[in-house]
């Protein structure tokens, strides 16, 4: 995020794409409809009808995969109607020339016809939001799962940058990361080309900065992402995957070739509190400490690195992940000097820029924002105030709108859309050994509109097969209005009845997310 | 700045300060029920009565903001009489079948009447007795112990704004219900659970908390495992065991969590926990040594390096784990094994 969340309250107007946000993020779904009791004006435009919509100005049921259409036609009727912030547009963007020459494209009746909304519906959405003074966006991975993910989210910073609403309180562009720790993970330098705090691997200096640090040469082939590993194990240029606290058995997209990748590999270690869907493929197996049973550092979708602490022992022989890792550094020939989680954030903040301020004393006392470069920087809520990380000027990156790579055809006449649900929680591996969660909801299922299920004979409460181009599942009908005819959801953390088994593992070419948000699909009843 | 003289000693405080919060800058310690941090004071317990120099009537200290030079005592005869006729007229509406009660050890009445040697009510007992409600999987409501102080009627609607509670009736038939009487679990409740959190007495209390007392327990404040965020919350521990959860005041959730945060800990003792290294032995993963598992790692990671380079190594770190347990995995991968092969499931 840009800015922080305390800062929404304040909002005058919201607008929320791609994310439900009160049952991924509910704190800050609740606090959403705080601002919205008190008067801020909502706007959600999301393919089902989703909680918030119910308390939204204007709701926008956009048709799965249109977002870049939809962003596209707001900022056509911002630019038409004088609504953008001329000022700020000259003094802190380049590009609009560019911008416009797609946007002009994107009328409010062809923009209606592409995402199935009224025309008028997306006039009102512009007018409220390029006139209010304090208007944050909110999206979360309903923009960012499409074979198209970047575009959608160039696309949202588009239509912040022309209003002039990046570096200011109560605005912004803000991404809800979906994991506790996804932001840290990130920052940390889990990422094929980056090292921590998003220092380049193909940046020569940078290199030789940690071979410094670390004492030992270091690669500069670029890596592979996830989507590319399973390929790679399958074509026998991988040949051992080590696995830290993932289920890709379950979270990954087209799992018939996930599960096919993961046996064929060689050797496979997987690292976890329980013995997951992918445990249970591994050759070696090795138990950690789950959040209560040990001490460290995570970073929340507002950037604010906050500590976790130890309030319970491990059970029986397990260790915490970084103990494990050093240890087998050590058997590798490589020795950390680690003998705490502390001297480890030490190391990091003498790497990182943006982590300089950080150590586990200062964190008892305050948990500022990154960036925070050193003890006595108070931290950074909001980004950009002034001026950008790349320089002066925010560039903007238009791009016309390419429907999802699998769309309905007449054998696959559904787009099915997938995403969690408030009582779970990613792939159960936490959440469903809780009897009382699974009792709430405890078994897979798909929505499907009323007219369609009248058309395909389906009862609420009946099975159903859902089948794609890559598997099919049986699961559970809910006949609902929240979804509009023609699409489909599912939640995709149930091993039995996997919505993953379905969706497609095509990705987006430069951000490399899979396309978990569209793909074609029919249904049967039982 | 103002200056104000609280039990005789002088303080500043900024303007808009209310005498609640200005007492607690110095340690002073008033006793609270309908007043909660994040709400808008409504100083409809009275039981935070103060007296200000110069006013004819005691004050409500969480509503009544400072002025300059205020003289404020927050403890006499008339204040403790006051306090103590209100805790009587609360327990005349109340069921005090203390020994039954979840909330035995942590009931704000009941430390308060112990404080103002509240033995038994002068008043008639008005009790209302109306069916509990024990449908929520995660709570249960007994109307008979509600003292109608409103945290959780306001908590649900003006912070969680979920409008599942109500005030309904008036004068000594209100109660605290769901829209057409509803059961929670036939409502629009989303169990947050975060009216229980604030509930003071025994109406509101969890399941589990029939299995520990307050004094019981130790805290252990913390970042929820979940989503990203970020709520802050103090685990609750007896026995070695994690038993309940509670919100704190974090940056992020400001005293608010959802259903995961608040419900969602008991992976954390269950039984199908590993507890020691699995290898794979005749097809079969077989209990071992640490030793032997970290070897079988290490030798299989040098062979294959050995084969085929670095670059046939691939690691995936965890969303979920600290930044200090990704840090040392990304460095392993680039540092001990030599491969940029590394990855994370942020994309998914
Ligand atoms: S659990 Fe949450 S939603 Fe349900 S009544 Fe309580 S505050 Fe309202
Ligand atoms: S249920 Fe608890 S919080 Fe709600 S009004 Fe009654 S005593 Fe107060
Ligand atoms: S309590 Fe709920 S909203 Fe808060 S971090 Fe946990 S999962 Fe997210």
């Amino acid at each position: 995020m840009t800015n922080s969340i305390a800062e929404v309250v304040d909002a005058d107007a919201i607008l929320v794409i791609g994310s439900n946000t009160t049952e991924t993020h509910p704190v800050i779904g609740a606090k959403i409809r705080q601002a919205v009791n008190r008067g801020a004006k909502l706007i959600v435009a999301e393919p089902r009808e989703i909680p918030l919509a119910q308390q939204a100005e204007i709701f926008l049921p956009l048709k799965p995969g249109t977002n870049v259409a939809f962003l596209n036609g707001l900022m056509n009727v911002i630019i038409n109607e004088d609504l953008m912030d001329e000022e700020y547009v000259k003094n802190r963007t380049e590009g609009f020339e560019e911008l416009w020459d797609i946007v002009k494209e994107y009328t409010p009746e062809k923009v209606g016809e592409i995402c199935c909304i009224d025309p008028e519906d997306l006039k009102a959405a512009a007018r409220i939001y390029a006139k209010a003074e304090r208007a944050p966006i909110f999206y979360a991975m309903g923009v960012t799962q499409h074979s198209t993910g970047t575009a959608g989210v160039m696309s949202v910073a588009n239509l912040a940058l022309l209003c002039g609403k990046v570096g200011k309180y109560g605005c912004g562009v803000n991404p809800l990361r979906g994991q506790n720790n996804v932001q840290g993970a990130c920052d940390m330098g889990c990422l094929p080309g980056d090292y921590t705090g998003y220092q380049k691997v193909a940046n020569p200096e940078a290199r030789a900065k940690f071979e410094k640090a670390w004492g030992v040469g270091l690669s500069s082939r670029p890596g592979l992402t996830i989507t590319e590993v399973m390929d790679a194990i399958e074509s026998g240029e991988v040949r051992c995957l080590y696995i830290m606290g993932e289920n890709p058995m379950v979270s990954d997209p087209n799992l018939n070739h996930v599960e096919h990748a993961l046996r064929s590999c060689e050797l496979l270690i997987v690292q976890d509190i329980f013995l997951t869907e992918t445990a249970e493929l591994a050759d070696v197996v090795l138990p950690a400490t789950c959040y209560a049973e040990k001490e460290g550092t995570v970073t929340n979708t507002e950037r604010r690195v906050q500590m976790i602490r130890r309030a319970v022992p491990g059970p029986g022989d397990s260790r915490d992940d970084w103990m494990i890792l050093s240890e087998i550094m050590h058997r590798l020939g490589y020795d950390n000097e680690f003998s705490s989680p502390q001297e480890v954030l030490e190391e990091i903040a003498r790497v990182t820029p943006s982590y300089g301020g950080f150590s586990f004393e200062r964190l008892e006392k305050v948990q500022p924002q990154w960036p925070c470069p050193t003890p006595d920087h108070p931290g950074t809520p909001i980004l950009h105030v002034g001026k950008f990380s790349r320089g002066e000027r925010a560039i903007f990156k238009p791009s016309p709108c390419i429907l999802g790579a699998e769309l309905p055809d007449e054998e696959y006449p559904l787009i099915l859309t997938t995403g969690r649900i408030l009582y779970h929680y990613h792939t159960r591996t936490m959440t469903g050994k809780n009897e009382d969660l699974n009792r709430v909801v405890g078994r897979s299922f798909v929505e499907i509109n009323p007219t369609d299920a009248a058309k395909l004979g389906i009862e609420d409460g009946g099975r159903v097969r859902v089948t794609s181009r890559r598997g099919e599942v049986e699961v559970d009908a809910r006949v609902t209005n929240r979804v509009s005819e023609g699409v489909i959801f599912m939640p995709f953390h149930f091993v039995d009845g996997a919505a993953n088994r379905l969706t497609n593992n095509v990705v987006d070419p430069i951000a490399k997310i899979p396309e978990y948000k569209v793909c074609a699909a029919k249904l049967r009843a039982m | 700045m103002y200056k104000v003289v609280i039990d005789g000693q002088p303080s500043e405080v900024t303007n808009g300060t209310t005498i609640l919060a200005a007492c607690e800058q110095l340690g002073i310690e008033i006793p609270t029920l309908c007043y909660l941090k994040h709400l808008t004071p409504e100083g409809s317990c009275r039981i935070c009565v103060v007296e200000v120099k110069g006013a004819r009537h005691l004050q409500i200290a969480c509503a009544t903001p400072c002025t300059d030079g205020m003289e404020i005592t927050t403890m006499n005869e008339r204040i403790y009489a006051f306090r103590h006729m209100i805790i009587e007229l609360l327990l005349a509406n109340h069921h005090a079948d203390c020994f039954n009660c979840s909330a035995n050890g942590s009931c704000k009445l009941y430390q308060y009447a112990m404080d103002y040697d509240v033995e038994q009510t002068r008043f008639e007992e008005v009790t209302k007795f109306r069916p509990k409600d024990e449908s929520s999987e995660f709570f249960n409501y007994d109307p008979s112990k509600c003292i109608l102080c409103r945290r959780c009627v306001r908590t649900c609607n003006q912070l969680q704004s979920n409008h599942t509670l109500s005030l309904k009736n008036r004068g000594v038939a209100t109660w605290v219900g769901l829209p057409f009487d509803k059961l929670f679990k036939d409502s629009n409740c989303v169990s947050c659970g975060n009216c229980v959190s604030v509930c003071p007495t025994g109406a509101l209390t969890t399941k589990a908390s029939k299995k520990y007392r307050s004094w019981e327990v130790t805290k252990t404040r913390t970042t929820c495992p979940y989503c990203g965020v970020g709520c802050q919350m103090d685990l609750l521990v007896k026995n070695g065991k994690i038993v309940g959860v509670e919100p704190a005041d974090g940056p992020a959730n400001s005293n608010l969590l959802c259903v995961k945060g608040k419900f969602a800990y008991r992976f954390i003792n269950h039984p199908d926990r590993l507890k020691t290294p699995l290898v794979r032995k005749n097809g079969v993963l077989t209990s071992t040594s640490w030793d032997e598992a970290l070897d079988y790692v290490a030798e299989g990671i040098k062979r294959i390096k050995a084969e085929s380079g670095p670059d046939a190594i691939a690691g995936f770190a965890s969303a979920r784990a600290t930044n200090e347990d990704n840090y040392v995995f990304m460095k392993m991968m680039r540092a001990a094994i030599g491969t940029n092969n590394v990855d994370h499931c942020a994309r998914l």
